[in-house]
């Protein structure tokens, strides 16, 4: 249906700048209706600035603005709503101390005559809401209390079925496993038979390719290329994206892998027989040092807490760990860390400290070994500029506010503040989430580098291609329980996806 | 590499006037407040702004600062303590129960050796601010439901010690910082601004400082990096109970008496300057130079309303009013400085 249309929203000649630094460059950007848009691009090359300045986030920048074919300036997020755009943001914007329910109907809740909620009428159809996207939840419970991705994907389908006719999702996939993401394109598509416009973010080169109908690459604030999805490849996109060839990066792992011979190194971590409620049942594994050990499992099957547990934030009801043979009950994280364990949570708002600089960020878990009473800031200063080149953050500033960093180069603060003084057991939860081709390498030379090391590594994750890219061996997780193992063996995506 | 970084640095920090000072709100507010109070007065009445009143307002705010240099630690952690006040009043009548009374003070006390008796007031007040610790991180009591039993508490410690009567003695030491002085100032003056450096250097320079800020500004994240964060709350509110404590004993000493529900005004008052100051109460920002400004704007508002003619029950009105102003602005200041750094 290639007939010419005049796109319902139009942009030209953007150009938003934060302070000096220029986050987007004279961008032209058109959106159709029956469209599903596809943005690619670095971390931090200015997507989410993009979609956050037609939402109506950021209210001052430089440039046209046209719905409809109409001159539009929004003055705040409530106008965009009210022109019928509606937006998932990269951060989780959820109230955690609210119900789901009231999520759901965040900002127009049913009310009655007398202005009341109708808290009843709210459940059910938050419910119904629900369970047309898969989602089994009892609409009562406290948002908070529920496992990140299940949060991910509510807000997702608020903002889906919120009757918006511009619809913007930026990096939604990135806490979903494969079955969701799946649900999440049907609706998607649905949505286009309905003539919604649809702008899609993700790092996720494929999904892009596959639910896209247009793509717009972004490099550095400007727009690089746009073409129709059919009429690209990963490779030609990726080299868009970072301006050289990607082929190292485009590994796909639909074919088979084969994990190395086991490794009969030092036991660094035993785990016996961990329970927990609900969450784990009798889980069992060894970690070895210089030897990366996968964990695999849909959303929910138990890792974020496996993940606590060994970290000391959550207490097992049953169950052993020892550290080097010692055994362990961590009663703090500061114990844990103190043991020689490290974690990198998958959620940037709970490592973080935004209203910080990044190399307070850093510093932070490492001060004890760098003053014993007054604080050395030239040395701090110093320690987070070596992170931040070897990480290559963006902006390289170390003094800058963490918050004004792009979501994906925080999450490389989260990495960095645990590699000044490697610990003997890093755990890792979705380590490259949010992390562009180019970043994703990085981290998994760094993961090798670390291994070189002697460093025991387990690497936690709901993506597929992360436990492969990384890992030596594979244990599957499946309704709080090891089902399978992978080891010495071949092992591919599939594979993985049919043991989970 | 250094110099391409800077001038980064520098690009982004030229973002103009109007986004600085609207993420500076918090530490220039309470700054004009002072200024604008203090021209007020000095305008209304020809005493307000000599140097003896200076003096005398320096005399009128150190007890609250001494108080207030704890409160701040446990403000910026995001948690409060409403038994500041009380555990003053207990300690400085702990050290006068330790002290030998004349003898128509009708107390069944227990005379010591005036250093035992100040090392057993602090140990008091230690004890009483460790309760405090283990009830909010061990229990998992709020601090502020905790604080107000704490309060109770040492209340009835007081109450018990003195029965209703009133102790004159303390111990020399006591005596001489609490109303004596040196070359004309007097060494309750001295001792608060020591304290209130201290707290300062403290809270800027050692890594504990750091991690209160910290734990204040993302608790879930310092636990994430493995701080010990129950460690630093509890630590936080033995300091609070401590320097508590010392400002009760240099009380006692300062008005010559210690006898029950003495400090009383005092728990408001330690309060209000920490917050009006533009330390946020949500954690995480402020620290002893905005308790400095606070303690100022909060001595000249109640000593220059002394120099004024206006009717004395209206004053308390004035000052709930400009209290109420304060507050608006600090909890202003937090929105404008997230949309600043937006
Ligand atoms: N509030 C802010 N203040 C200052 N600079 C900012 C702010 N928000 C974004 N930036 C800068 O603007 C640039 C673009 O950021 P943006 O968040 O749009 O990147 P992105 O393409 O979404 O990247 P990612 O894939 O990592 O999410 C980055 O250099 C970032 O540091
Ligand atoms: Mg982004």
């Amino acid at each position: 249906m290639p007939e010419v249309r005049s796109p319902i929203l139009e942009l030209q000649g953007i150009t938003k700048s934060f302070g000096g630094v220029e986050a987007l460059r004279g961008v032209d950007f058109a959106l159709h209706a029956g469209e599903i848009h596809g943005l690619v691009g670095e971390n931090g090359a200015g997507k989410s600035t993009l979609m956050k300045i037609i939402a109506g986030v950021h209210t001052e920048f430089s440039g046209r603005f046209l719905i409809d074919g109409k001159e539009t300036h929004f003055r705040s997020a409530r106008d965009a709503h009210a022109a019928g755009i509606a937006m998932v943001h990269q951060e989780l914007s959820v109230a955690p101390d609210l119900t789901v329910a009231e999520n759901v109907f965040l900002g127009n809740q049913p009310t009655n005559a007398l202005g009341l909620v109708q808290w009843r009428r709210m459940a059910r159809e938050a419910g119904e809401q629900l369970a047309r996207f898969g989602i089994d939840v009892d609409p009562m419970t406290r948002l908070g209390d529920l496992p990140i991705g299940l949060q991910q994907l509510i807000e997702i389908a608020r903002v889906l079925f919120s009757g918006a006719r511009i619809v913007i999702l930026d990096e939604p996939t990135s806490a979903l496993s494969p079955p969701e993401v799946e649900r999440l394109f049907a609706t998607l598509r649905r949505l286009r038979e309905e003539g919604a416009a649809i702008v899609f973010i993700s790092h996720f080169i494929e999904d892009i390719l596959l639910v896209s109908d247009t793509v717009t690459v972004f490099r550095n604030g400007r727009k690089v290329a746009e073409t129709a999805s059919a009429a690209t490849s990963k490779g030609a996109l990726i080299e868009a994206m970072i301006g050289r060839g990607g082929e190292a990066l485009e590994h796909s792992y639909t074919d088979d892998l084969m994990l190395p011979q086991s490794s009969d190194s030092a036991v660094i971590l035993k785990v016996d027989q961990l329970s927990l409620s609900r969450s784990l049942k009798d889980v069992s594994f060894e970690a070895r040092a210089g030897e990366v050990l996968g964990i695999y499992g849909f959303m929910g099957c138990g890792q974020q807490e496996l993940s606590r547990i060994l970290f000391g934030k959550l207490k097992p009801d049953g169950g052993t760990l020892a550290v080097e043979g010692e055994p362990k009950t961590f009663a703090s994280t500061a114990a844990a860390r103190r043991a020689g364990v490290a974690l990198v949570p998958e959620s940037r708002r709970d490592m973080l400290f935004h209203q910080e600089p990044v190399y307070k960020n850093v510093s932070i878990s490492i001060l004890d070994r760098i003053s014993s009473l007054l604080l050395k800031p030239t040395q701090e200063r110093d320690i987070a500029r070596r992170q931040v080149e070897q990480l290559q953050i963006r902006p390289p500033v170390v003094g800058l506010d963490l918050g004004m960093l792009s979501g994906g180069n925080q999450q490389k603060v989260a990495l960095a503040k645990w590699l000044t003084y490697p610990p003997k057991l890093l755990v890792l939860c979705e380590p490259t989430r949010g992390m562009d081709v180019g970043a994703k390498n990085d981290v998994i030379n760094i993961v090798r580098d670390l291994r070189a090391r002697g460093l025991a590594i387990i690497v936690l994750s709901t993506e597929p291609e992360t436990v492969l890219s990384l890992a030596d061996r594979i244990l599957v997780l499946k309704r709080g329980a090891l089902v399978r193992e992978f080891k010495n063996e071949p092992v591919s995506k599939d594979r993985l996806l049919e043991a989970a | 590499m250094a110099s391409s970084e800077t001038a980064f640095a520098e690009a982004h920090r030229a973002r103009g006037l109007a986004p600085f000072l609207r993420s500076q709100m918090r530490n220039i507010a309470p700054f004009l407040t002072l200024i604008f109070l203090s021209a007020f007065f000095a305008f209304a009445s020809p005493s307000f702004a000599t140097l003896d009143n200076l003096g005398n307002i320096l005399t009128q705010v150190s007890v609250t600062g001494i108080i207030a240099v704890g409160l701040t630690f446990v403000i910026l952690c995001a948690e409060i303590d409403l038994s500041i006040a009380s555990i003053a009043n207990v300690t400085g009548i702990a050290v006068a129960y330790f002290t030998l009374q004349e003898s128509y003070v009708n107390i069944a006390n227990v005379p010591l050796p005036g250093a035992v008796a100040i090392v057993l007031s602090i140990l008091l007040c230690a004890l009483l601010g460790l309760v405090n610790a283990l009830g909010l991180t061990v229990i998992g009591i709020p601090s502020f439901i905790m604080t107000l039993a704490m309060m109770q508490i040492a209340a009835g410690i007081s109450a018990l010690l003195v029965r209703g009567q009133i102790a004159y003695k303390v111990p020399g030491l006591i005596t001489t910082l609490g109303s004596g002085s040196v070359s004309g100032i007097p060494w309750i003056v001295i001792v608060a601004a020591i304290m209130l450096l201290g707290g300062h250097l403290v809270l800027t320079y050692t890594r504990f400082g750091r991690y209160v800020y910290m734990v204040g500004g993302n608790r879930e994240a310092a636990e994430y990096s493995g701080l010990n964060v129950k460690l630093i709350l509890g630590a936080v509110m033995v300091i609070s109970a401590v320097c508590s404590g010392i400002g009760g004993m240099l009380g006692v000493a300062h008005f010559g008496s210690a006898q029950q529900n003495e400090f009383d005004t005092y728990l408001l008052d330690s309060i209000a300057a920490v917050v009006v100051g533009g330390t946020s109460l949500f954690g995480g920002r402020g620290g002893i130079g905005n308790t400095i400004v606070g303690l100022f704007v909060l001595g000249v508002l109640n000593n220059g309303l002394d120099h004024v003619n206006i009717d004395s029950f209206l004053k308390i009105l004035i000052r709930g009013l400009i209290l109420l102003a304060a507050l608006i602005i600090n909890v202003y200041a937090q929105r404008l400085r997230e949309k600043a750094a937006e």
